[in-house]
C-alpha cells in the first residue's frame, strides 16, 4: 500500500521538474534584458523595467497563471496548462533575476571595466568575454537559492492540472483518504529534490569564487 | 471593453469580501508566525538539545516543502489523523509554519547583527542571560529585521492566494469563482491582480525607503 503511494506520487517528478526548469531557463534569460534596462541611460527604459520588476513581484504567482491560463487561455491566445504556469512563473522569474544581475554586477571590481576600456576592447567583448563570466559566477548562490524556491513555487502547476507531485499527491489522497502521509511524502520528495541543488550550488561557488577578479 | 466598468463595479463587493478573508488569514498567519520564529530563532542557537532539534525540524519542513503541499497536509491530511480543521484554521496553521520557519531566519540575522560589545557590556553589569535577551539583543535585533519583516508580510498577503486549493473564499478564489460563472476570467482576474498589486506595490516602496533609513543609522 505504502509502496503504491510512493510511486503514485514519485510519478509527478518529471513534470515538477520541468516545470521548474522550463520557467527558469525562460526567466534567467528574459532577466538579462531586463537587468540592462534597469541600468540603461535611458530614463524611459529604466522607468518600464523598474515598473516591470514591482508589478511582477506584486501579484500572486497562482493569480498571474490564472491570469494566463483562464484569462488569455479562454478565447484571446489558446494554451496548454502546462504553458500557462510556464509563462507566469517564467514572468515573475524574469523580474527576480534581473534584481539578482543587478546586485552581482555591482560586486564585480570597477576596474574591469576601466581595464577594458583601457585595452580597447569593444562593447560585445566587455560584456561577453570579461564581464558575463564573473556575472555568473558571483551571482550562483543567489541564483541557486532562487532555483530552489521556483522548484516550490511549481507546486501551484497543481492548480491548473499539471500532473505534477502535488497533484498527484492530491489525487492519490482523495482515492485511499490518506491525506497525512501522502502529503507529507509528497512535502519529502520536494526536500529530496532542492537538497542536491543547493549542495551543488555551495561546491561551485567555492571553486567558481576563486576566478572571479578583485 | 464595453461594460467593462460596469462589470468590475457589479463584482467589486464580492471581491472585496475575499480581501478581507485574505487579509485575516494574513494577519493572524503573521501575529502567529512571527512570535513563533523569534522563539524558533533562539531554538536553533539553542544549546539545549531537544529544544534546538524541534526548532530545526519545524525550520527545514517549513522552508524545505512547497507552502502549497503544507497547505493540503493541513486542509485534507491531519482529518485522517483525527483532527478535522476548517478551511481557516488550516490555512492559518499552514501559512503561520511557513511564517515561522522563513521569519525565524530573518529573525536569527537580526539577533546575530548585535555587536559582541553589547552582550559583554550585559554581563559586566551582571545582567543575567534571559535579561540580556530581553532588553539587549531582542530590542536591537528586531529592529534590524524590520523592513525585512515587512517584505516577508507581503509575501505572506500573495501565498494566501494558494487557499484557493483548499476552497477558502479568499480574494483569488472568488475571482475565479466569477469567473467560471461569468466566463470573463480575463477582466476578473485583472481586477483580483490589481487589488493585490494596490497593497503590495506602496509596500513594497516602504521597505526600500525603511532599508535606506536603517542603512543610514548602521553608518
Amino acid at each position: 500500500m505504502s509502496t503504491e503511494i510512493l510511486l503514485g506520487v514519485a510519478k509527478g517528478i518529471p513534470l515538477t521538474l520541468a516545470v521548474t526548469v522550463a520557467a527558469f531557463v525562460f526567466g534567467a534569460a528574459l532577466g538579462l534584458p531586463l537587468c540592462m534596462m534597469r541600468l540603461s541611460r535611458f530614463a524611459l527604459l529604466r522607468f518600464v523595467a523598474l515598473g516591470y520588476v514591482i508589478l511582477f513581484r506584486s501579484v500572486p504567482p497562482l493569480l498571474l497563471v490564472f491570469v494566463f491560463y483562464f484569462g488569455l487561455g479562454s478565447g484571446y491566445l489558446p494554451m496548454s496548462a502546462f504553458q500557462g504556469v510556464v509563462l507566469g512563473l517564467g514572468l515573475i522569474t524574469a523580474a527576480n533575476m534581473s534584481e539578482i544581475y543587478r546586485g552581482s554586477l555591482s560586486a564585480i571590481h570597477e576596474g574591469q571595466w576601466e581595464a577594458s576600456t583601457a585595452l580597447a576592447l569593444p562593447i560585445r567583448s566587455t560584456y561577453l568575454d570579461i564581464i558575463a563570466p564573473q556575472l555568473l559566477r558571483v551571482s550562483l548562490p543567489s541564483t541557486a537559492g532562487y532555483a530552489v524556491g521556483l522548484l516550490k513555487e511549481s507546486a501551484i502547476a497543481s492548480t491548473i492540472g499539471v500532473t505534477d507531485i502535488t497533484f498527484n499527491a492530491g489525487y492519490i489522497a482523495r482515492m485511499t483518504y490518506q491525506g497525512l502521509p501522502v502529503f507529507a511524502i509528497a512535502a519529502l520528495f520536494y526536500i529530496m529534490i532542492s537538497l542536491p541543488i543547493a549542495a551543488l550550488a555551495r561546491v561551485a561557488d567555492k571553486k567558481l569564487r576563486a576566478r572571479v577578479a578583485l | 471593453m464595453n461594460g467593462l466598468l460596469d462589470f468590475w463595479i457589479d463584482s467589486l463587493p464580492q471581491l472585496l469580501d475575499g480581501l478581507v478573508i485574505s487579509l485575516q488569514v494574513t494577519g493572524a498567519a503573521l501575529g502567529i508566525g512571527i512570535p513563533l520564529g523569534l522563539f524558533l530563532a533562539l531554538g536553533v542557537q539553542s544549546k539545549n538539545r531537544p529544544f534546538n532539534l524541534i526548532s530545526l525540524f519545524i525550520v527545514e519542513i517549513g522552508r524545505g516543502a512547497p507552502a502549497l503541499v503544507v497547505l493540503q497536509f493541513a486542509y485534507f491530511g491531519l482529518p485522517s489523523a483525527g483532527l478535522t480543521l476548517t478551511s481557516f484554521a488550516a490555512a492559518v496553521f499552514a501559512l503561520a509554519w511557513n511564517t515561522g520557519a522563513y521569519t525565524s531566519e530573518i529573525i536569527r540575522a537580526g539577533l546575530e547583527s548585535v555587536p559582541f560589545g553589547e552582550i559583554e557590556a550585559s554581563s559586566a553589569m551582571g545582567m543575567v542571560r534571559t535579561d540580556t535577551l530581553r532588553f539587549v539583543i531582542i530590542p536591537q535585533g528586531l529592529r534590524v529585521a524590520a523592513p525585512a519583516l515587512l517584505g516577508f508580510a507581503t509575501q505572506m498577503l500573495q501565498a494566501s492566494s494558494l487557499c484557493f486549493a483548499i476552497a477558502l473564499p479568499e480574494l483569488t478564489s472568488n475571482a475565479y469563482m466569477i469567473g467560471t460563472t461569468s466566463f470573463r476570467y480575463m477582466e476578473i482576474l485583472s481586477l483580483a491582480g490589481i487589488l493585490y498589486a494596490a497593497i503590495c506595490v506602496p509596500a513594497t516602496i516602504a521597505v526600500g525607503v525603511l532599508e535606506q533609513r536603517l542603512g543610514k543609522h548602521a553608518q
